[in-house]
């Protein structure tokens, strides 16, 4: 089990003064100004070394993400822009950061920037979250005062500021072009890639897009060193990550844990177990809404991280765990998600508009077995013409829950739709 | 036509708010205005409680920009309210991890004690039921928003005790409603037990 002197997050549950003079005695802002001072490609390469991957679901390596920024600052500024758009079912690990760390965030902001060549960085926050938000405006303006961000900050001689800007309730914005987009003031729909943001972002210039949690650990990265970080979790696979265990156990929570722990034993310590018990498990959503639900089987053998559950045909996505006990009707489930992925597309690309209105409404008959058995080939055949024919993820995301649900649940399908027949025909 | 005669005839940001507006243009480089329309309708909605026509009308001309594209992002985005809505607008989250831990309970609840369904004002106008896609609070399921607060953890029980706190014109504390620490687990954490820090509690 991760040490509690290896964790990143020592305030995520909100015990302790979360303004400066807290964020301070926790180690925050501790000369940051020699991070600074060491330089853009030490920045980068350490980095790359600590293997950090993104932290927003995707997994792309971070430091290998800033160093397609262009070296030198050409006519286009370059902007870092935080993706704080925390919208995935079962997903509210930003939020704790936001709220009760909030200057890991805003500190992570200016050396992200620093090794970008930004002097301007966004933080988009979904719109609901507006203490969270206040939370992080007042950080920004303790900062500020500091002469940690804003002119010549830290003393760096590098000048830096940091902006939040609210969202408005749309789960597209998370995605990073959409949420591009919608920074500049327009309707939140995903644009084609390439070109990528690093060449063609906000404004039309150089842009990253990071996660809060991929900005928020790098201060404590290069303060501890790449190796420390590439010392916990597993190969290609490092570090510490913030899990959101919710469902059916008996103490849903968030936690910081090492990635690569097991999935039965990140529930066991931390969540009080499965409601029931191990046994009364049925299924486990890994990653969030958008990843295919493992077995119980794949549950006890699989561990927390992107490598393992890729192989397992799921992903470690926003690593929020969603667990359903053998109570759960998860037809129902699934055609839940199903609707919310239907509200949700931007009604950009046909195949996502239509298809997941399509999905949304077979899914509503399947929960009482209102269909053909042929239906459930239908229903599959329906996502895969989503999947991989949109400009976004979004359609795939809509797509994999139902497949899992078919691929690992079909009987559970048939037998409705076989007991719903037999009903009808006695009647 | 739908019924429109809710629609004020003008918009005028109050000075305050002017000033608010004015800073958040300030906040992105000179030319991208636009940028400010989405911190702009919110302060509208702040103001009147939704977003009328004149006030995108009145946002368009400050940013510059044909009113359609302001309107296309008031209508894109579900937290901007494009017809009044109740004082206290209490959102019911009913996405899978809370429908896991009882979100069925809490929409009754909530029916219930405000006589409402979803969609729908009360009749004194004192409150508005949503049904609303993920909040981003799943391990404080089942939960619902009131205007800026989260309210999380709930049973039948609390939903209806914090609705009727809201009709007796109190504020309920928000945030979990039985008592946990936030999100650490509901009996005390199993991580951060070690450590001390000078700062001092929260």
């Amino acid at each position: 089990m991760l040490r509690d002197s290896d964790r990143i997050f020592t305030n995520l549950y909100g015990i302790h003064d979360w303004t400066l003079k807290g964020a301070r005695s926790r180690g925050d802002w501790d000369n940051t100004k020699a991070i600074l001072d060491k330089g853009r490609d030490w920045i980068i390469d350490e980095m790359k070394n600590s293997g950090l991957r993104g932290r927003g679901g995707a997994g792309f390596p971070t430091g290998v993400k800033w160093s397609f920024m262009p070296k030198t600052e050409g006519p286009r500024p370059h902007y870092l822009v935080i993706n704080a758009d925390e919208g995935e079912p079962g997903t509210c690990k930003d939020r704790e950061m936001m709220r009760f760390d909030p200057h890991k965030l805003i500190e992570g902001a200016l050396i992200a920037s620093f090794a970008i060549g930004a002097h301007a960085a966004y933080i988009y926050i979904r719109g609901e979250f507006v203490r969270e938000a206040e939370h992080l405006n007042h950080a920004i303006d303790e900062a500020r005062a500091a002469g940690l961000i804003g002119p010549n900050a830290c003393g760096s001689g590098w000048d830096c500021e940091v902006y939040v800007h609210r969202g408005a309730g749309a789960y597209i914005c998370g995605e990073e072009s959409a949420l591009i987009e919608s920074l500049e003031g327009k309707k939140g729909q995903p644009r084609l890639k390439p070109p990528f943001p690093a060449g063609v972002g906000l404004y039309g210039c150089p842009t990253t897009v990071n996660n809060v949690e991929s900005i928020a650990v790098a201060p404590t990265i290069l303060r501890r060193g790449a190796s420390w970080f590439a010392g916990l979790g597993k190969p290609n696979n490092t570090g510490t990550k913030v899990f959101c265990i919710s469902g059916h156990v008996n103490t849903p929570c968030n936690v910081e844990e090492e990635m690569g722990i097991p999935l039965k034993e990140l529930i066991e310590k931390h969540a009080g177990g499965v409601r029931g018990g191990w046994d009364n498990l049925l299924a486990i959503i890994p990653g969030g809404s958008s990843v295919p639900m493992l077995n119980k089987q794949q549950c006890e053998e699989v561990t927390m991280d992107f490598d393992a559950l890729r192989a397992m045909r799921s992903g470690l996505g926003t690593a929020a765990v969603i667990v359903m006990d053998k109570s759960t009707d998860l037809v129902r489930g699934i055609a839940r998600l199903s609707k919310f992925y239907w509200h949700e597309s931007c009604g950009q690309c046909t195949p996502c508009r239509e298809g997941t209105g399509w999905m949304a409404r077979m899914m509503q008959r399947m929960i009482t077995g209102n269909a053909e058995l042929s239906e459930i080939d239908l229903l599959e055949e329906i996502s895969k013409q989503i999947e991989g024919h949109t400009i976004c993820a979004l359609g795939d995301a809509a797509a994999w829950p139902v497949q899992g649900l078919i691929r690992t649940f079909r009987p559970e399908l048939e037998r409705r739709i076989l007991e719903r027949q037999a009903k009808t025909r006695a009647a | 036509m739908s019924d429109m005669t809710y629609e004020p005839e003008s918009f005028a940001f109050t000075p305050e708010y002017l000033e608010k507006a004015k800073a958040f243009v300030a906040k992105y480089p000179a030319g991208r205005q636009q940028s400010a329309v989405m911190p702009l309708l919110d302060l509208a909605q702040r103001q009147e409680g939704w977003v009328s026509r004149a006030a995108m009308e009145v946002i368009a001309t400050m940013l510059d920009m044909a009113p359609i594209r302001v309107e296309e992002v008031a209508t894109f985005y579900t937290m901007y309210n494009r017809k009044p809505v109740g004082k206290f607008h209490v959102q019911v989250c009913t996405n899978l991890p809370c429908m896991l831990r009882g979100s069925d309970d809490v929409v009754a609840a909530a029916k219930e004690a405000l006589g409402v369904g979803f969609g729908d004002m009360t009749k004194d106008g004192l409150f508005t039921l949503s049904e609303v896609e993920c909040l981003g609070a799943c391990v404080n399921a089942p939960m619902m928003q009131i205007n800026d607060d989260y309210y999380e953890d709930l049973t039948a029980e609390t939903t209806k005790a914090v609705l009727e706190a809201f009709k007796r014109g109190e504020t309920p504390k928000p945030g979990p409603q039985n008592g946990r620490q936030f999100s650490c687990p509901a009996g005390g954490p199993t991580s951060l037990t070690e450590l001390k820090f000078e700062g001092g509690k929260a």
